[in-house]
């Protein structure tokens, strides 16, 4: 699962020194980050460390405080709106609480980036919509339920059908494991794959699963402090010869990273 | 000593406060506004605002007008033999009727029954990203969201106002006839009279931009909502305190443009 590609390109993602803080709290602290084409980056760390604020920052739905942020070569914290409701074309994104449209039945839910953003007519959207329930495990008949009638590991399914079914170029995942059954979350790893590998995209993951980060990653990045402490290739990952990642991957209470790193700040 | 300068610091935030937040809701306006008129349009949304803001309203907003006609005919009577000027209930109660009260009475329900569920509604899709989750599907929340509520409450306000403006003056007219014992031709024909066009146009002007300010106050604390239930709730009391009150200030300052 490595990356083969050794030719220099334009990297997919590029960021570099991004800071951002709420108020007081330093949440990122210079974050670098370099994301290839066709590549899988699952970044992992502590609850509360700034995994979620970085991808929302990609996104554009958080503006750094500064560094730049590269999106296949063209800086995205300066553009304006127009260009950046474009650039969101070329993303899917599954929100770590779902996000789901709560007064739109489940099938518009999925069919919503493909009727308003593709212009896509509403039952050529609806037999898409269908299709992507069912990769993510689902049957036909969730489609017409509202999302407050699924169970919390079906919302989260149905929002990763809804972050992929425009087949977008770049798709990040916030946690798209948490709260589902092993199996399940076995399935959805394998869907993950299949969309990154079969599909071309460029994958960015954030999990705290191990055996999914193993499944599903070409590289790994661990963030400690809002910083990027450790990126490599997921076969080194076991012998990074950091004691961070060590602590964190064998999830041991005792080590260089404190319990409360969270309420550090 | 310190209590006074205490004091002083707190209204000293107070009016910073106010001044920065008058400068923030007049950008978030000035954008929403711009967008209602350029496309995509969300048709469908707009729709279901005219239902949710007119048509639900009606109800409300018809028994305002129906007991504020009638206790105003039953007032004006009551306070006018005094003064042997029993003939003028019927004209007291169209003007203060289509002037001031429908409009002033009606953008005050709306703004805490629309007002407040857009606040909480808007409010809850922050907090839950659904906005952000528009924003990575490629819509635009301001033209998804925000320009279907500022349309349909501009918009639907006046035609509540005009048909709060006919219950009122008929709740008006069943006293008058049935418990004062005015005569149904004399208390028609006084109060057409009385009537002019600019009374009800300036009640309908007044009722759109208490419609505009209810739906933009409501968007506008939604949208920029805190985190968490305790979020949407502020959210949803500040929507509703802060129309009621530009409602009353705005009443003030359009009266004196239009009858002075
Ligand atoms: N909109 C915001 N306003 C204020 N603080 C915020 C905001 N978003 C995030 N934070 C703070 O930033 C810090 C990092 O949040 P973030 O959601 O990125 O954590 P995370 O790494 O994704 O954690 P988890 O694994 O628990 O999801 C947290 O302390 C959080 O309180
Ligand atoms: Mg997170």
């Amino acid at each position: 699962m490595t990356s083969s590609k050794t030719h220099v390109q334009t990297p997919k993602i590029e960021m570099t020194n991004v800071h951002k803080s709420f108020g007081t709290k330093d949440v990122l602290r210079g974050v670098d980050l370099t994301v290839q084409p066709g590549e899988s980056m699952v970044i992992i760390g502590g609850s509360g460390t700034g995994k979620s604020v970085t991808l929302k920052c990609v996104l554009g739905l958080i503006k750094p405080d500064s560094g730049t942020i590269k999106i296949d070569g063209t800086d995205t914290t300066t553009i304006d709106r127009k260009d950046h409701d474009t650039l969101m074309g070329k993303f899917g994104m599954l929100f770590q609480g779902g996000a789901l449209f709560d007064s739109l039945p489940v099938w518009e839910n999925v069919a919503f980036g493909l009727i308003h953003g593709h212009k896509m007519s509403k039952e050529e959207a609806r037999a898409v919509a269908i299709e992507k329930i069912k990769a993510v495990g689902m049957g036909e008949r969730v489609a017409d339920l509202y999302p407050a009638e699924l169970s919390g590991g079906m919302q989260k399914r149905i929002s990763l059908a809804r972050a992929i079914a425009t087949n977008p170029d770049i798709i990040f995942f916030d946690e798209p494991t948490t709260g589902l059954d092993p199996i399940m979350a076995d399935v959805i790893n394998d869907l993950i794959v299949k969309c990154v590998k079969d599909l071309g995209a460029t994958g960015l993951t954030i999990t705290h699963d191990m055996a999914s980060a193993r499944k599903i990653a070409d590289k790994v990045a661990m963030i400690h402090e809002g910083q990027i402490i450790w990126v490599g290739d997921i076969k080194d990952l076991d012998n990074s010869g950091n004691e961070y990642v060590d602590q964190f991957i064998h999830g041991r209470a005792d080590g260089p990273i404190k319990k409360h790193s969270d309420l550090a700040a | 000593m310190t209590v006074v300068l205490n004091l002083c610091s707190n209204i000293g935030a107070t009016i910073l406060g106010l001044l920065s937040s008058i400068g923030a809701i007049t950008a978030f306006a000035g954008q929403s506004v711009a967008h209602i008129f350029k496309g995509p349009f969300f048709i469908k949304n707009l729709f279901r605002q005219f239902i949710d803001i007119g048509y639900y309203s009606l109800p409300v907003v018809g028994m305002t007008a129906l007991f504020t006609g009638m206790v105003l005919a039953l007032q004006s009577y009551t306070g006018f033999t005094r003064f042997n000027a029993e003939g003028a209930v019927a004209g007291v109660v169209v003007l203060s009727i289509t002037r001031e009260l429908a409009p002033v009475l009606a953008g005050l329900m709306v703004a805490g029954r629309v007002g407040a569920s857009i606040a909480a509604e808007i409010g809850t899709m922050r907090v839950t990203e659904q906005i952000d989750a528009l924003t990575t599907l490629s819509v635009n929340p301001y033209k998804y969201l925000i320009v279907p509520r500022l349309v349909a409450g501009t918009l639907m306000l006046p035609i509540l106002v005009l048909i709060g403006d006919l219950i009122g003056v008929y709740g008006g007219y069943i006293v008058s006839i049935h418990m004062l014992n005015f005569s149904v031709g004399g208390y028609i024909s006084q109060t057409l009279n009385t009537l002019q066009a600019i009374d009800v146009i300036s009640g309908l002007i007044k009722a759109a931009v208490f419609g505009f300010l209810v739906t933009l106050m409501g968007c506008y604390h939604g949208f920029n909502s805190g985190r968490g239930a305790q979020g949407v709730g502020a959210a949803t009391t500040n929507a509703v305190v802060s129309s009621s009150i530009m409602i009353l200030i705005f009443n003030y300052v359009l009266t004196q443009v239009f009858f002075s």
